[in-house]
């Protein structure tokens, strides 16, 4: 069983994962917010690589890897990141990327310096499974999860494609749009939650828009995990204490822990 | 040729893009499956290409222009004179009564020159359709005019201030708005870029020019062109006219992208003359990335090549030899600009420009017997600001 699955065993658990675009503001801050993260209660942890075309992403992200970009920030800075990263911290990581960086720096390749890295796992947003068979098999051979996204519009023909290809979890795009804040979760969700829950085995975390605790607990009831994005790094913007990001962090943590203590 | 049902002209092409958009680009295929053997579509898309878009243009012997280059007969495809200035108004009309079929009201477009918008903006003024128009901040500054045109007929335009201001950052914001309305919207895609169905869709609307340019040159002449040549942002309009002759041999066929400042000066816009393979808004094609995949700024004197990428069945066509791609930089493409106003009082798209200076280059050094179509895809009102300031001409 991959690290990142194993996550997903810890009875009544619900996990937090948080995500952090390397290099913004700067790779100093990255290498000092992950262990934050980590310790604040997160139990996967994405490290963006900045990308110059971010499609799927908001504003707040778009930003912060356009300076990324600007700070220099390239794939291989950011397998070196990674695996110091990964020395100094036991949670899973998992790189989030556009595809063409990917390509760029060869499908086999990337998938080797990332598994050396000690990167677990992989989410593409701009790669659907139609077109992911061929870093399927490299991120199989190098012990890498390949994870796919579902979004609402996902027919049940779809859904089925992803659970059968899916690897570690299903990441599950909330409301359709990009990433970044918002001040409700879409009223479908749940409706939405329960189609993909009825044909895949795979743990589901649901991202994108979720940003305060109530949003975290909410999803925590209906889902395997919680993703937060946007909302980090404009702590991260706010303030250049890492304390604010911590105590977020444990914010979520207690809202997302707290149904599974009552129930 | 027809993509492979997985969007891909040989290895080039597919569907890069959000999850969430896949089942809508499904949708649009099978709604595009349907309207292709509806003979009541055509009907009113013919119709309305006659009487609204003005077809079919005229193919225009350009007698001022061949003496002056002295050598083969310089035929001009006049895509200048259709309704809103350029060839635009095919694809935005296709997909404006496909959208209207498919029941989506709300329409998005990008545009870099503002021809593709001004065009968009029309088809959805005509047909009563919600239009929202993205365009870098860049562009919006060197084509005010276009800009006004669109806000007069209804659409509203929204500036794009993210990355280099221009077309690339226009289709990245359109693609956002999409993937958050992707219901009610449709994606009025203006090239033969972006994720399968699209090169395939807007070539198909496009390939009118290229039917119409075959039966009006084998009528006036009694044979075929020796060389056709067409202008290559995204590549709309090239292989509008290039496609119904793929199968003529005898044809040369040349595509001329934007050399810019040069091609190694570095600031151009010439993916398939100095670009590799790479992904960018949703299909595998050339690309102008820097040493790390990420995508480079781009530079031309036209807004409408400004562009990083090209669409996928370009990259095919360079691949097998079909098609020739070259580069005409910016003052050549100027020189060719004020050239045809001289010849033949007629004022070109900045664009077309590129594609006119290659002609009356390689004119000169073929016989008189030999005949050349040049696709004008559109004329240069648009552009006399920016002539004006390179060229420095009193008004």
């Amino acid at each position: 069983m991959s690290r990142i699955a194993s996550v997903f065993n810890k009875v009544g658990r619900k996990a937090l994962i948080a995500y952090i675009t390397i290099g913004y503001p700067s790779i100093e801050a990255t290498m000092d917010t992950v262990p934050v993260l980590a310790k604040s209660g997160c139990d996967i942890i994405e490290l963006g690589i900045p990308f110059s075309d971010p499609l799927a992403d908001g504003t707040t992200i778009q930003k912060a890897s356009h300076h990324a970009l600007q700070n220099g920030v390239t794939t291989k800075i950011c397998l070196e990141v990674a695996s110091k990263l990964s020395r100094m911290v036991d949670t899973p990581l998992v790189f989030m990327g556009y595809y063409n960086p990917v390509l760029w720096y060869g499908i086999e390749p990337f998938c080797r310096d990332c598994a050396i890295a000690g990167v677990d796992g992989l989410i593409i947003p701009d790669l659907p499974p139609e077109e992911g068979s061929e870093l399927e098999i490299a991120t199989k051979g190098r012990g890498l999860d390949l994870i796919y996204l579902l979004a609402p519009t996902s027919t049940d023909g779809r859904i089925k494609l992803v659970t059968d290809r899916s690897r570690g979890f299903i990441y599950l795009v909330s409301v359709t749009g990009v990433t970044g804040a918002r001040e409700s979760l879409p009223a479908d969700l749940e409706v939405f939650i329960a189609r993909v829950k009825a044909l895949a085995r795979q743990p589901l975390c649901v991202g994108f828009g979720i940003s305060t605790p109530q949003q975290a607990k909410q999803v925590a009831c209906l889902a395997d995990g919680v993703i937060v994005g946007s909302r980090v790094i404009k702590l991260m913007e706010e303030n250049n204490s890492l304390a604010s990001v911590g105590s977020f962090i444990k914010g979520l943590r207690q809202a997302i822990d707290k149904p599974t203590a009552s129930g | 040729m027809q993509p492979d049902n997985r969007g891909y002209f040989g290895s080039y092409g597919g569907r890069f893009v959000p999850e969430t958009l896949v089942p809508v680009l499904d949708e649009l295929v099978e709604a595009y499956d349907r309207i292709k053997v509806d003979a009541a579509f055509w009907d009113e898309f013919n119709r309305l290409s006659q009487d609204y878009s003005g077809r079919p243009t005229p193919l225009y012997e350009a007698e001022g222009l061949s003496k002056h280059c002295g050598g083969a007969r310089v035929f001009l495809k006049r895509e200048d004179l259709a309704h809103t200035g350029a060839h635009k108004i095919n694809n935005a009309l296709g997909q404006g009564l496909l959208a209207r079929r498919m029941g989506k009201h709300r329409i998005i477009a990008e545009t870099g020159a503002g021809q593709h918008g001004v065009a968009t903006a029309a088809v959805c003024a005509k047909l009563g359709l919600e239009c929202i128009i993205y365009m870098g901040e860049e562009d919006m500054r060197r084509q005010s005019l276009n800009v006004f045109r669109m806000k007069l007929m209804g659409a509203e335009v929204r500036p794009v201030s993210g990355g280099s201001k221009t077309l690339k950052d226009a289709i990245n914001e359109a693609i956002r708005d999409w993937v958050t309305y992707p219901r009610e919207t449709h994606y009025l895609l203006g090239s033969v870029v972006g994720p399968h169905p699209y090169p395939t869709i807007v070539r198909d609307f496009q390939s009118i020019i290229g039917r119409e340019t075959r039966e009006q040159f084998l009528k006036k002449l009694g044979r075929l062109p020796d060389c056709i040549i067409a202008c290559v942002g995204g590549g709309s309009n090239a292989i509008g006219i290039f496609y119904p002759f793929l199968e003529d041999k005898s044809v040369k066929l040349i595509g001329v992208e934007a050399a810019g400042r040069g091609i190694n000066s570095g600031e151009h816009a010439a993916p398939l003359v100095a670009g590799r393979v790479g992904v960018l808004h949703g299909a595998k094609s050339y690309l102008l990335q820097d040493k790390n995949g990420q995508i480079r700024e781009t530079h031309s004197v036209s807004a409408g090549l400004d562009y990083p990428g090209v669409g996928p069945e370009h990259s095919f066509l360079k691949d097998s030899g079909r098609v020739e791609y070259i580069a005409i930089n910016d003052k050549e493409a100027l020189d060719g600009f004020q050239m045809l106003c001289r010849t033949e009082g007629i004022t070109p798209a900045l664009e077309s420009s590129h594609a006119i200076a290659h002609a009356a280059r390689i004119a000169g050094s073929l016989d008189k017997d030999k005949a050349i179509v040049v696709n004008l895809s559109g004329r240069g009102d648009k552009d006399m600001d920016i002539v004006v300031g390179e060229l420095g001409v009193q008004a």
